[in-house]
């Protein structure tokens, strides 16, 4: 009986604890180690994840992706300033109800006008401008921005798209007051979010304090957030080891650095996740001999995926078309249609193919095609292009390195300065929209290899407007194996790359499908 | 004498001028021989190739301009004591460099400490116990201190402390009070020290075998001086002019090249942010630091000239 008693008091005792250690605790700072100083902490004007890392803590969006929900879709789109969303019958107008009572970090009331603002710079109507609009292209569609009132704002479009809405969920799109410039939104950012700008030093550290007035009430749960710029990854790690800081800079710990890291700290929690960053080849199609498209078409056959993923990413990367593949990514092909693309099959049967198509062309082994194969002079770059000139010489290319000074990549690319090259695409979001208009569509800035299919494009407009998901991606996977059997850029691989932080972090996820939109961390809490 | 003194002075201060002159010339043509400027590096990073953004960018920034009129901007602007603004902070370029400078002070100045502790009497004893185990064990810890890098001694110090301590010895926040910043520096200018002091070692060990050998030291033994004073007022103070040369050159150098253990030790120094400036092609920091960098060291050498004069009396009398 009394033993029976000490048994339910223990578990009674137990469960307290358990119930306890569960329950979410304020206070403390987080530390992360930041793997370099970012060129600014205004998120609209760059194209990095190291500016969204530390930076999305300080602002919100109309809407956003769960931040608990590993994979990004468009089912896990919450409301964040904006309570709901509704689109009219023609799909052309979606109107968003905002919050009210929400503030900026420096007192004044966030309205309708800020996002009438927000859209302006983004789309160069303002008249005080970006120094540098990356995602400009991603809002032609959007006609107008009108408001009706302080609490509700509407944005027409030109046509239907209902992926905007997953454009306006990302890291990327956070919304900016009126009344800050964009120089001032550089270097002392003001915004609505959970964290509070406190300073950025070059080569220091980013601190963000808690915004006792976040909308949000009783959160953040954490007093602050400190980035320590660690540039020297071996140094950063052993830091982590140490407890030196609780968490490594997100997606940044290779598979190697992670087991090394686990065995140092067994009790270190580290996750590997695709990042939707991928390694494609560019080829100059204006050029001879590459504007025939038979030999783009022998190149992209004598490519070994498997090869390039166990040498540069010991495995943990995932061979795909555009779009990020299935189980992660949203949209990719499906193993069973990838594998009907030429180059994604029996390597050996396409190398004989593609030797064919070169004797055909004049090419052989005492004749081989001679070429250089450029590419930044970054290791990331370097290593993959280095497997892909030994990859090449199986079909009679002798091709050689030429690194390039990183500042003078996409220079080089733009001058047509380049026969073949091999670059690195990264995707805020996984979304058909943004990989199509951004990489393939005609005269596109970021159309480096200047493809242009007037039909495939159309095919791009008519996937743009469908409703229907799963019609919707059918359509999307037709147009990803097109643009493959077209060699508009052949995909390598989809990078996977590991975040590792201490037990005593809580609530952390990390994104699946994109490295760029999960950090807002207004839930987080330290258990120590 | 002394009017012979002044004019040594007033033609190596000129010749320091000079050479001041001459370095931001080349500083300022060099950096814009590099391929590539902020607006190549800034829409880069973005992956943008918009002709027109990037000029308008450089523009903006005054780079469209001649390069000898952005030359006179910078000189007029350095005259009046306005150093410009970063390009990447879009602070003040003097706010920027400022802070900075006595991180990596303290650190140069310990490790400096540190090589002139170690290197000048344990260089003595090296020489004076010339061919015993003494000497035999100094020599090959000073050759070991010439040929470890200093990112792997430095990640092996990390690499230590964490495994036998559990913490790490890095720069995360600015350290509070007299102790906790000398122990904060004091592992990396060890490290850094560990190699200066070994070159100022085998300096002055050969410097004074040398001296030992000359007519003046057998005169001194030869009247019965003793061996301390031998050694110390006779010998090492002439022994010190080439070792007293390498520390001024080793100071100078401190300021400026210590990226990697800056790096290693994740400290916000100089040689860092010198380099970062270099990777943005921030040119108001690069050319501003690099002329910080070369005062410091042209002004070093000034005084070693200095103490030449006052260390040789040859320098004092030469015409």
């Amino acid at each position: 009986m009394i033993a029976k008693l000490i048994a339910n008091v223990a578990l009674a005792v137990a469960v307290s604890t358990i119930a306890q250690a569960d329950e979410p605790k304020h206070g403390g700072i987080l530390h992360i180690y930041h793997r370099e100083t970012p060129p600014s902490l205004s998120i609209h004007e760059e194209a990095t994840f190291s500016v969204n890392v530390p930076a999305m803590g300080l602002f919100n969006n109309l809407v956003i992706y769960d931040q608990h929900k590993p994979q990004n879709s468009m089912s896990d789109i919450v409301p964040e300033l904006a309570t709901s969303w509704a689109w009219d019958s023609a799909n052309t107008v979606l109107t968003f109800k905002l919050r009210e009572g929400v503030t900026w970090h420096d007192g004044k009331p966030f309205t309708a006008k800020d996002v009438k603002c927000t859209f302006d710079l983004l789309q160069d109507k303002a008249q005080d401008k970006f120094r540098k609009n990356p995602r400009r292209d991603l809002f032609n569609n959007v006609s107008e921005v009108t408001t009706n009132g302080d609490f509700e704002v509407a944005l027409h479009l030109k046509r239907p798209q209902p992926s905007l809405l997953a454009m306006i969920a990302s890291g990327y799109t956070p919304m900016y007051p009126c009344h800050v410039t964009p120089a001032q939104m550089r270097t002392h950012p003001i915004g609505t979010g959970p964290y509070k700008f406190v300073e950025f030093k070059q080569n220091e550290s980013i601190k963000l304090a808690r915004n006792e007035n976040y909308w949000k009430k009783g959160l953040p749960y954490l007093d602050g957030i400190e980035y320590t710029i660690i540039s020297n990854r071996a140094t950063a790690v052993l830091a982590f080891v140490a407890g030196k800081v609780d968490m490594t800079f997100p997606t940044e710990m290779t598979s190697a650095l992670m087991q090394d890291i686990k065995q140092q700290d067994p009790t270190a929690i580290c996750e590997i996740k695709p990042i939707n960053v991928n390694t494609n080849l560019i080829v100059n199609r204006e050029n001879p001999p590459f504007d025939n498209i038979e030999l783009r078409k022998a190149m992209a056959l004598a490519l070994d995926r498997k090869a390039f993923i166990d040498i540069i990413f010991q495995g943990q990367a995932d061979a795909g078309g555009t779009l990020l593949p299935p189980p992660e990514g949203v949209w990719g092909m499906p193993p069973e249609i990838l594998k009907t693309v030429p180059g994604y099959g029996d390597v050996n049967k396409d190398r004989e193919q593609a030797r064919a198509i070169m004797v055909k062309l004049g090419y052989g082994p005492n004749n081989p095609l001679k070429i250089k194969v450029s590419t930044r002079n970054l290791a990331t770059y370097r290593d993959p292009a280095v497997v892909l000139i030994d990859q090449l010489k199986t079909i009679y290319i002798d091709a050689e390195l030429d690194p390039v000074e990183s500042s003078q990549w996409f220079a080089k690319i733009a001058r047509n300065d380049y026969s073949v090259g091999l670059n690195l695409t990264g995707n805020g979001i996984d979304d058909p929209d943004q990989a199509f208009y951004e990489n393939y569509a005609c005269g596109s800035e970021r159309n480096y290899t200047h493809y242009c299919n007037k039909e495939l494009e159309a095919l791009f407009d008519k996937q743009s407007v469908e409703t229907d998901v799963e019609k919707r991606k059918k359509m999307v996977w037709d147009i990803d194996k097109k643009l493959q059997e077209d060699v508009a850029r052949p995909i390598l691989m989809h990078a996977r790359s590991g975040t590792c932080w201490k037990p005593y972090v809580k609530n952390m996820t990390i994104m699946n499908n994109s490295a760029y939109n999960g950090y807002r961390y207004d839930d987080l809490w330290l258990d120590n | 004498m002394e009017a012979r003194l002044g004019i040594y002075l007033v033609r190596r201060f000129f010749l320091m001028v000079l050479t001041l002159f001459g370095i931001s010339v080349l500083v300022f043509v060099m950096l814009r021989l590099v391929p590539g400027n902020i607006a190549d590096i800034v829409f880069n990073a973005a992956g943008m190739i918009d002709v027109a953004e990037k000029a308008k960018l450089e523009k903006e920034l005054g780079l469209d301009q001649p390069i000898v009129v952005q030359y006179a901007q910078w000189i007029s602007g350095l005259a009046h004591g306005d150093l410009g603004y970063s390009y990447v902070s879009e602070k003040p370029a003097l706010q920027e460099i400022a802070p900075r400078i006595p991180i990596t002070a303290k650190l140069a100045g310990l490790a400096l400490t540190f090589a002139v502790i170690f290197g000048v009497p344990l260089g003595v004893i090296s020489a004076v116990r010339q061919n015993t185990a003494l000497d035999y064990v100094l020599r090959v810890i000073s050759l070991s201190g010439l040929s470890m890098p200093a990112f792997w001694l430095g990640l092996l110090i990390l690499m230590g402390f964490v495994a036998y301590f559990g913490t790490i010895p890095i720069y995360t926040n600015p350290p509070k009070g007299f102790w906790n910043t000398f122990l904060l520096f004091s592992i990396p200018a060890a490290a850094v020290g560990f190699r200066s002091s070994a070159l100022v070692m085998r300096l002055t060990r050969s410097s004074m075998l040398e001296v030992l050998r000359q007519d003046y030291i057998r005169t001194a033994r030869a009247k019965g001086a003793p061996n301390q004073s031998v050694y110390y007022r006779h010998a090492l103070r002439n022994a010190m002019l080439p070792v007293v040369t390498v520390i001024g050159i080793e100071a100078a150098f401190l300021m400026g090249g210590l990226i990697v253990t800056e790096t290693v030790f994740n400290i916000p120094g100089v040689a860092r942010f010198l380099v970062e400036a270099i990777r943005w092609r921030d040119y108001p920091i690069v050319q501003n630091l690099v002329m910080f960098i070369a005062v410091v060291a042209v002004s070093i050498n000034f005084l070693i000239d200095l103490l030449y004069a006052v260390l040789d009396p040859r320098i004092r009398y030469a015409k």
